[in-house]
C-alpha cells in the first residue's frame, strides 16, 4: 500500500525486535470472536489514477454547465487563486491544532488575523478562532445568552435561515431553553410590534438574521433597542458575510454569529464552512470556542497562543461553556487569505458588484408571470419573486435551458404559496445568464399562461 | 544561568560537562520575520481586480440610505506578492506531518493522501450547491452512499449519518440518539457513566444533553472495572460512552461483558471512536456489543487537520436507533436515483445546516478507496507495529504505567525524570528540538505526568528510530543536565511562551497603535 512507509523486511525486524512471532500477536486482547476474519466487503485498493477517475465520474453527474441563481446561505463568490496556494501548503493543511505554539506561530498569528479582521467587519470587540458553521454558531450563541443573562428563553425571527432554526431547535431541547418565533411584516422584516411583545422578563436573547433569508436588511438598531430594554441581548445571526462591504455592521449586538463561507469557501455541497462568533469584550468568558491571544516568549518576542482555555472542555469537562473541540481553522485560513486580497477596497467594491447584479435580475424578472415580494425593503444581493403557476414548475422550464432558477420557499413558507422562491445574483452572475433566465421565465410563463387561457 | 541557554551548542559550551543530546533529524534553520498583515497596510495598494460590471452601477447609499457602511476601519490594504510572502513566511513557523511526525497520541497524525486534496476541488465537486436539485446532484449523492456503506461496513454498524461537523458534535448527535431512543421507551433515563480515561468532549456532550455525568473509575489495569460497571448501571443510566481501545491504548478485553451489563439493565453502549485505527480491518465495534458511536474522518480517514479542522464526525448505529438519526437521511428512490428524505417522524432533528463536511467525505472515500481492504487492515496492522516497536524500545528508559498490551498507542509516564524536576511538559517540549511535535502530555488524566505516544502507520523504521534516539537522549538530558530540558525548547524561533500573561489581560485582535477606529460601542453607531 502506498501510503505505508514499510518494507517486509522492515515489519519481520520490527516484529523480532518486540519479541512476538507474529503480527496477530499484537492483537491477542481482542476476543477472537469479535476479530474481522477476511477482507471487510468495500472497494477494492484503486490506483491513484483509478481514484481521479472515479472522481471525475461522480463529478460529471452533477450540475456542470449549468447557471444557478441559487443563494440561501450558500453564496457563489470568486475565489482568489492565493487561497488555495496558501492554503495546499503542507505547513497549513497537516499541522496539528497549535497546542505548541513554539511550532505553530504560523497558524497561530493568521488566526489573530482573522480575530482581528472578524472584529473589523462585524462591529464587535472580539471574535473567536471560529465555530463549525453558521447554523451550530446561532444555537451557541443562544446558550451563550442564557450563560451571560441567566435567563432562559429565546426569541427567534422567522426570517432566520430555516435550516439554522431547526439546529437551533434540536440544541435548545435538552438546554430546555424555551423558544418562540416571531414573524415578519408586510416588508419582509421582523415584525417589530409582535417582535415587543414576544420578548419577556425572562427572555435572554433575540436572535435575528441580517440580511435576513429573504435578503432584506433588518433595522438592527430598533430590534437592539427594544432587546435591551427588556434586559435581553441581542443576536444578529450573518450568512452572507460579503454583504459586510457595504451593509452597515450590527454594531448594537451583543453577540453576532457570521458564517463566512462567503469569504472564499467552495460551495462543496454544503460544507465545510466557517462559522465564526463575535460579541462584545464583556462576554469573553462565555464565549465557546478556541481564541488566539497575543503575548511573549521568553526572550521579549511577540507571539500568540491558545488561551483562556479554562472555558473548553478538556479543562472544564462537564462544566465547559460548550463541547466544542476540532474547528474550521484551515477554513479560517482561507477567509483569512481572502480577506487579505480583497481588503479594505476591494470588500466595497465587490459588494457594490452584487449590489449591482441582485439590482439587474430583479428588475429582469419581475414582469410577465412574476412580482417581486416584499419590493422597496433594502436589500443586498437576494430578493423572493412570485411566480404565476407555481415556482417549482418555473424551475422544471428553466432546467430545459440549463438553468437553476430560485429556491422554492413553500416547504418552509406555506404562507407564502407555491409561487414564492428566492433568487440570488452575485458578482460571478453574469448579465448573460440573467438575460437568459428572464427570456426562458417569460416563454415558461407564457406558455403557462397560454395553456391557461387555453383550458378555459 | 538558565536564560542564558539559547541554543544547545551554547548550553553545552555553558555547561561543559553536562549532558546535550544530538539532534539527529533537525538542525537550526533561519527563520523570516513576518508582522502582522496589518502592519504592512497602506492605503491605496490593492492585490485584486474586480472583473468589469457588465450591468449598470447602482448607487450604494441611494440604495441603502442609514444602512449604508460608511467605513471599513483598520482593513488591510496589501499587494499580491505581500500577501503570499506573508503567508508563506508564516507557514514556515509551523510544524506539519509533511515536515515529520507527531506523535500525539489520541490525535491519530497520519498522512494526508495528496489525491484527496485533487478530487475534492474537481469542479462538479466543488461548486456543488446544497439547494442544486436531486436529479443534479447524484455525483455528489452517489460519494455520500459509498462511503457511508463503506464505513458501515467498517464500524459492522447498521446505519449512519455523515452530518456531524466533528468528533465532539458527532458525541453530541450519538448522545441525542440515546435520549431519542430512551424516551420513546418511555423515559429519557437520567445519567451518562464516563470512564475517569476520557476525553474532555464525553463530559461535556453528556452535559449538553442534559444528561448527570457519573464517573466511572478505572481498576488497576487502567480499564473498566466491571464490579464498580454493574455496580453503577441502573435504570437511571442512559449509556455508558466508553473508548475502546482506551486511552491508555489497550483494547478492553472484557467488552463483550460491558455491553452485556448495559444491556441487561436497558442501557446503551456508546463508543468515542477516536482510537478507530486501532481496529479498522481487524475488530468492528458492531460484533461488540456498541450500539452508537462516532468516528473522526480527520483522524482515522485521513482528512487534514488544517492547524485544528475541518473534521468530521459520522454517527453509526444500529437498528433500534436508526428512526432517530438527523433529517436528512440519504435514500435510494424507486426509480434508481439518490435522495434525500426529510420526512422522518421520529428524528432527533437536525445538527448542522445541509448534510455535513462534505468536502471531508470526499477526501476521506478517496483514502478508503486508496487502501482497499487489504489496505486499510494493513494500515491497522502497521499502526500498532509501530506503537509496540516505541513501547519495547522505551520501556524503562520511562516508566510504563500499565503493562497491558498496547494497540495503536503506548502511554509512559514522567515519574522517572520528575525526581530531577523534569516534567511530561518539558521533555514535550525539548522533543521539539530535536525536530519532533511534542507527544500529548498530561492525558490520560489517569496517569499522572501520561506521555502519550500514537506513531501511526505512516512513520517510517528510520523515522521511529529517530524518535527513540531522541527521548533516550532526552532521558539523559533530563538525569545529567535537567535545565536544559526544563527551559526548551532551544531552537525555535519563539522560546517558551508566557500563556498566564496571555489569559490574564487577553489581547485577542490587533488594534492600530493610533486608533483610526473607534470600536467603543455608542461612538461606533454612528460612525460606521
Amino acid at each position: 500500500m502506498r501510503y505505508l512507509p514499510k518494507s517486509p523486511a522492515d515489519r519481520t525486524e520490527m516484529l523480532r525486535e518486540i519479541g512476538v512471532p507474529s503480527i496477530a500477536d499484537l492483537f491477542s486482547t481482542i476476543p477472537s470472536e469479535f476479530q474481522v476474519k477476511g477482507d471487510l466487503r468495500i472497494p477494492r485498493q484503486h490506483g491513484e489514477s483509478e481514484i481521479i477517475d472515479r472522481f471525475r465520474q461522480f463529478a460529471a453527474n452533477n450540475a456542470a454547465g449549468y447557471a444557478s441563481f441559487l443563494g440561501a446561505g450558500v453564496y457563489r463568490h470568486y475565489r482568489p487563486v492565493l487561497i488555495d496556494t496558501v492554503v495546499s501548503r503542507g505547513e497549513f493543511l497537516t499541522s496539528y491544532t497549535p497546542y505548541q505554539p513554539e511550532i505553530a506561530q504560523g497558524t497561530l498569528q493568521a488566526m489573530f488575523e482573522f480575530q482581528t479582521m472578524i472584529c473589523e467587519l462585524s462591529g464587535m470587540e472580539i471574535a473567536n478562532a471560529s465555530m463549525y458553521d453558521g447554523s451550530t454558531g446561532a444555537a451557541e450563541a443562544i446558550m451563550m445568552a442564557v450563560r451571560v443573562t441567566g435567563r432562559d428563553g429565546a426569541v427567534i425571527a422567522r426570517t432566520v435561515h430555516p435550516e439554522y432554526r431547526e439546529v437551533i431547535g434540536t440544541y435548545a431541547l435538552h438546554q430546555e431553553i424555551p423558544l418562540s418565533e416571531v414573524g415578519y411584516g408586510a416588508d419582509g422584516r421582523v415584525d417589530l410590534e409582535a417582535l415587543d411583545a414576544a420578548i419577556s422578563g425572562e427572555t435572554a436573547c433575540v436572535l435575528i438574521q441580517s440580511p435576513n433569508f429573504f435578503g432584506t436588511i433588518e433595522d438592527v438598531a430598533a430590534i437592539a433597542d427594544m432587546a435591551h430594554r427588556k434586559g435581553a441581548l441581542l443576536i444578529v445571526s450573518i450568512a452572507e458575510a460579503v454583504s459586510l462591504g457595504i451593509v452597515r455592521p450590527p454594531v448594537e449586538a451583543d453577540i453576532v454569529s457570521l458564517e463566512a463561507q462567503s469569504f472564499g469557501v467552495a460551495l462543496s455541497y454544503g460544507g465545510p464552512y466557517c462559522g465564526v462568533l463575535a460579541c462584545k469584550e464583556k462576554f469573553l468568558r462565555q464565549m465557546p470556542g478556541r481564541l488566539v491571544g497575543e503575548t511573549k516568549d521568553m526572550d521579549g518576542k511577540r507571539g500568540f497562543v491558545l488561551t483562556l482555555s479554562t472555558r473548553e472542555q478538556h479543562i472544564r469537562r462537564e462544566k465547559a461553556t460548550s463541547n466544542i473541540c476540532t474547528n474550521q481553522a484551515l477554513v479560517a485560513m482561507m477567509v483569512t487569505v481572502f480577506l487579505a486580497v480583497y481588503g479594505k477596497e476591494g470588500l466595497r467594491e465587490l459588494a457594490e458588484h452584487n449590489l449591482a447584479k441582485a439590482a439587474y435580475l430583479k428588475h429582469s424578472l419581475a414582469g410577465l408571470g412574476a412580482k417581486v415580494l416584499f419590493d422597496g425593503a433594502p436589500r443586498f444581493n437576494e430578493f423572493v419573486l412570485d411566480i404565476e403557476g407555481g415556482a417549482e414548475a418555473a424551475n422544471t422550464g428553466l432546467l430545459e435551458s440549463k438553468i437553476i432558477g430560485g429556491l422554492p420557499l413553500e416547504k418552509w413558507y406555506p404562507e407564502l404559496g407555491a409561487g414564492a422562491s428566492l433568487w440570488c445574483a452575485t458578482e460571478v452572475t453574469t448579465r448573460a445568464e440573467m438575460d437568459g433566465a428572464a427570456t426562458a421565465l417569460a416563454g415558461a410563463s407564457g406558455r403557462m399562461v397560454g395553456q391557461m387561457v387555453g383550458a378555459r | 544561568m538558565a536564560a542564558a541557554i539559547t541554543s544547545p551548542e551554547m548550553a553545552a559550551a555553558n555547561a561543559e560537562a553536562k549532558f546535550v543530546g544530538t539532534p539527529r533529524k533537525a538542525t537550526t534553520h533561519t527563520n523570516q520575520n513576518e508582522g502582522l498583515m496589518f502592519e504592512k497596510s497602506s492605503p491605496g495598494k490593492k492585490a485584486y481586480r474586480m472583473a468589469e460590471l457588465d450591468v449598470p452601477a447602482v448607487d450604494a447609499a441611494s440604495l441603502l440610505g442609514d444602512l449604508a457602511r460608511k467605513d471599513l476601519g483598520a482593513m488591510p490594504e496589501l499587494s499580491e506578492i505581500e500577501i503570499v510572502r506573508h503567508f508563506t513566511r508564516m507557514s514556515t513557523w509551523n510544524y506539519a506531518i509533511d515536515l515529520g511526525m507527531y506523535p500525539l497520541g489520541s490525535c491519530t497524525m497520519k498522512y494526508n493522501g495528496r489525491v484527496n486534496e485533487l478530487v475534492s476541488r474537481l469542479e462538479g465537486i466543488a461548486e456543488a450547491h446544497p439547494y442544486q436539485p436531486e436529479s443534479l446532484s447524484q455525483g455528489v449523492l452517489e460519494i455520500m452512499k459509498v462511503l457511508s456503506d463503506a464505513l458501515i461496513e467498517i464500524t459492522g454498524m447498521d446505519a449512519i449519518t455523515l452530518q456531524p461537523a466533528a468528533g465532539a458534535h458527532g458525541e453530541f448527535t450519538g448522545i441525542l440518539l440515546a435520549r431519542a431512543y430512551h424516551e420513546s421507551q418511555g423515559n429519557a433515563r437520567k445519567k451518562i457513566i464516563i470512564p475517569d480515561s476520557a476525553h474532555g468532549t464525553n463530559p461535556a456532550t453528556a452535559a449538553v444533553v442534559g444528561y448527570e455525568v457519573a464517573n466511572l473509575k478505572s481498576n488497576a489495569q487502567g480499564m473498566v472495572d466491571l464490579a464498580e460497571l454493574a455496580r453503577m448501571v441502573d435504570a437511571d443510566t442512559a449509556a455508558l460512552m466508553l473508548t475502546n481501545p482506551s486511552t491508555i491504548g489497550v483494547f478492553e478485553s472484557e467488552i463483550g461483558k460491558i455491553a452485556e451489563i448495559l444491556h441487561a439493565k436497558g442501557a446503551l453502549l456508546y463508543m468515542d471512536g477516536a482510537n478507530m485505527n486501532a481496529l479498522v480491518g481487524k475488530a468492528r465495534p458492531g460484533d461488540f456489543g456498541v450500539d452508537v458511536m462516532h468516528l473522526n474522518l480527520h483522524k482515522t480517514f485521513s482528512t487534514p487537520h488544517g492547524g485544528g479542522g475541518p473534521g468530521s464526525g459520522p454517527v453509526a448505529c444500529k437498528k433500534i436507533l436508526e428512526p432517530f438519526l438527523p433529517t436528512p437521511v440519504i435514500v435510494e428512490r424507486a426509480n434508481g436515483l439518490l435522495g434525500m428524505d426529510y420526512h422522518r417522524p421520529q428524528t432527533v432533528g437536525r445538527v448542522r445546516m445541509f448534510y455535513g463536511n462534505f468536502g471531508m467525505f470526499v477526501r476521506a472515500l478517496a483514502y478508503i478507496l486508496a487502501n482497499g481492504p487489504d489496505g486499510l487492515r494493513q494500515t491497522t496492522e502497521d499502526a500498532v507495529l509501530n506503537a509496540n516497536y516505541i513501547r519495547a524500545k522505551l520501556d524503562g528508559v520511562f516508566e510504563l504505567p500499565y503493562k497491558t498490551q498496547s494497540l495503536h498507542e503506548v502511554v509512559f509516564s514522567d515519574r522517572l525524570q520528575a525526581k530531577n524536576g523534569v516534567k511530561t511538559g518539558d521533555m514535550g517540549k525539548r522533543l521539539i528540538d530535536y525536530g519532533f511535535h511534542a507527544y500529548t502530555t498530561s492525558f490520560p488524566l489517569v496517569v499522572q505526568g501520561a506521555m502519550m505516544i500514537e506513531p501511526t502507520e505512516s512513520e517510517s523504521r528510520e523515522e521511529l528510530d529517530l524518535l527513540i534516539d531522541a527521548l533516550q537522549q532526552i532521558a539523559r538530558e533530563a538525569a545529567e543536565n535537567p535545565e536544559l530540558v526544563r527551559t526548551a525548547p532551544h531552537t525555535t524561533r519563539m522560546r517558551r511562551l508566557d500563556e498566564t500573561a496571555a489569559a490574564r489581560k487577553p489581547v485577542l485582535r490587533w488594534k492600530a497603535p493610533v486608533a483610526s477606529t473607534s470600536l467603543t460601542p455608542d461612538s461606533a453607531a454612528k460612525e460606521w
